[in-house]
């Protein structure tokens, strides 16, 4: 019964020299490539605290609510772009959200078949549009219609708010607003439909079986088992607005201050960094420059945390 | 009966079938009257006019070979089929009286009455409560919720064992548990009939037992069609049995139904070959 046991060979050396050199060549390749994208990221945020250290040092914490910017009195504050940065992203994520949700719930529950394929491949080529493009529409044809049409009827019906009172204006805080919910919800909304489609089938019976309609099965079932996915796609969105410099740029007036309407012009962090670092007089302005690029890195690395975090706690409690 | 239900296929003698109680076979009323229904996927045929009548507050099994459209069959009386785009059904599915597949027909309607169960427990990733809550609220049935939660947990029979933890996931539950609340989910809301789709097959086999004696209680109060892949589950707890086979002949497969009658006959006399070879367990 047994086999011999002289005969049955485990010893590593009964393997080709060439395979134990590839599978040892092989780690290294990969182990090299992560460290490569490890390095680079440590990299630039070294290079980023060093070219913002003279800053730091000069204005400190304070920096961050300062409303100074000024390259001849050598005095430079975040706070301005700080409020830009959070007002135009939260906004394009709050008009975002319920859009990117509902596309997608057409695209994966309500649309004919034949139709969800084509137009889901079409909303993935939005989000591959580069931005420069969607700015640049953003002024030629937003922007004109922002001043003529959107600008004057939300004054019209919601003028009594400050935020929606001023002078009309084709470039602005809220054509920024809505080139960046342009570019989050193609994202937002792949990633939905995505999770929606993986909405394991027995969970949409189950509701069905109890005689839930369509839509008490997507808000009752459908929705809370993709909830936190979704929520850390927006999260995944509001990072990409906060880090958009170009098309912001070219819409939203690039004017510091913090104005009540979202009719004026503003700045956010970004979109100084791409309009002032060419142009910079002084080292202290490159200096603040970097520290807005700290601040802007300190975002997106909290953004990307938050949405991994919320995606490993729902893993987690589902098994 | 010396025969054990453990080792059917031992010897070519019937399975042991339990006693049960009937009501007499003249005045059994009928809850669904099934005529000619074929089930189209797209061009294939997979169910051939199926015949067959349902009776009330009996337990009706659907038993056959894998691939028989039992399932698809089942899924035609509480219209679940509709979520299939490309299934086509023709023939009627008569449920007291009334067309399932009439043109004013809302299968929501027609799932509020005739509930499901199926074959992988499917709790609700909510608390064991709203499990059974949810359901009810969406119908409007808001009053009296804890208790209509109680209720349907104890006819479940799952109270006892969730009573101190209704707070909790359903998903936390074992699988046996996971499959009561699942029927508790479908009691509450008060339907007329139990679809049951394979409901122990993903269950060990004392869970099975707890599901199988769960089946007799119910249907006191409610009409059971089941389908199963396991005789004697069939055997031990219908009071009549279809058996589904697959017609191979034309160059189609569809599913058709083969013979019909009380579980008794089906096993112990079979009119037709084919119930015979299968219940005997020379094929399948």
């Amino acid at each position: 019964m047994a086999a011999d046991s002289t005969l049955i060979v485990l010893d590593s050396s009964q393997r080709k020299r060439s395979d134990r050199l590839g599978e040892r060549g092989f780690l290294y390749v990969t182990l090299a490539a992560t460290l490569v994208a490890v390095g680079v990221l440590v990299a630039i945020a070294v290079k980023v605290f060093d070219l913002a250290a003279p800053a730091i040092s000069k204005f400190g914490v304070g920096f961050l609510w300062s409303q100074d910017w000024n390259a001849v009195t050598n005095r430079f504050g975040a706070l301005d772009f700080i409020y830009g940065t959070a007002v135009s992203s939260l906004v394009a994520l709050a008009i975002a959200a319920p859009i990117s949700i509902a596309i997608a719930l057409f695209l994966t529950e309500l649309a004919p078949k034949w139709l969800r394929t084509p137009v889901g491949a079409l909303v993935e080529v939005l989000s591959g549009i580069p931005s420069v493009v969607i700015g640049l529409w953003g002024i030629l044809v937003l922007g004109p219609i922002v001043e003529s049409q959107v600008e004057p009827f939300l004054n019209s019906f919601l003028g009594w708010i400050p935020l929606f009172s001023g002078r009309y204006s084709p470039v602005g805080l809220l054509p920024a607003i809505l080139v960046l919910t342009i570019m989050i919800t193609p994202i937002v909304s792949s990633i939905s439909r995505e999770l929606l489609s993986r909405v394991p089938k027995e969970q949409i019976e189950g509701a069905l079986a109890i005689g839930a309609t369509r839509w008490e099965m997507i808000r009752g079932v459908m929705l809370p088992y993709v909830g936190p996915g979704i929520i850390a796609a927006l999260i995944l969105g509001v990072g990409r607005a906060v880090g958009e410099a170009i098309a912001v740029t070219q819409v939203i007036g690039t004017t510091a201050g913090i104005r009540s309407s979202l009719f004026g012009p503003a700045d956010t962090l970004a979109s100084r960094i791409a309009s002032q670092y060419q142009g910079a007089v002084s080292n202290l302005q490159v200096s603040s420059l970097a520290y807005l690029a700290a601040i802007l890195l300190v975002l997106s690395l909290l953004f990307n945390l938050g949405a991994q975090l919320i995606v490993r706690r729902v893993e987690r409690s589902r098994g | 009966m010396d025969d054990t239900p453990s080792t059917p296929r031992s010897d070519l003698k019937p399975i042991q079938i339990s006693e049960r109680t009937r009501p007499g076979s003249s005045t059994r009323d009928i809850v669904f009257d099934v005529q000619k229904l074929s089930l189209h996927y797209g061009s294939t045929l997979a169910i051939s006019e199926i015949t067959v009548p349902i009776y009330k507050n009996h337990v009706t099994a659907f038993i056959g070979p894998s691939g028989c459209g039992k399932s698809t069959f089942i899924r035609c009386l509480n219209r679940m089929n509709d979520l299939v785009p490309i299934a086509r059904v023709t023939g009627q599915v008569l449920y007291h009286g009334q067309d399932l597949y009439g043109p004013t027909v809302d299968p929501v309607q027609v799932r509020r009455h005739i509930g499901m169960v199926f074959q992988k427990p499917n709790p609700f990733p909510k608390s064991i409560y709203d499990n059974i809550a949810w359901g009810l609220k969406i119908l409007g049935k808001k009053d009296n919720l804890d208790d209509r939660v109680e209720q349907a947990l104890r006819k479940a029979a799952l109270w006892d064992e969730v009573k101190d933890r209704l707070k909790s996931s359903g998903l936390a539950l074992s699988g046996g548990q996971q499959q009561r609340l699942c029927i508790a989910r479908a009691i509450a809301i008060e339907p007329d009939v139990i679809l049951m789709d394979e409901p122990a097959s993903a269950l060990d086999p004392i869970s099975t037992t707890r599901i199988e004696d769960l089946i007799h209680e119910l249907k006191q109060d409610y009409t059971i069609a089941i389908v199963t892949h396991n005789m004697q589950q069939a055997a031990r707890v219908a009071d009549m049995t279809a058996f589904f086979s697959l017609d191979v002949s034309e160059g189609r497969r569809a599913g058709v139904l083969v013979e019909y009658d009380e579980t008794t006959t089906i096993f112990t006399r079979p009119a037709d070959k084919r119930t015979e070879d299968y219940v005997t367990g020379r094929f399948g």
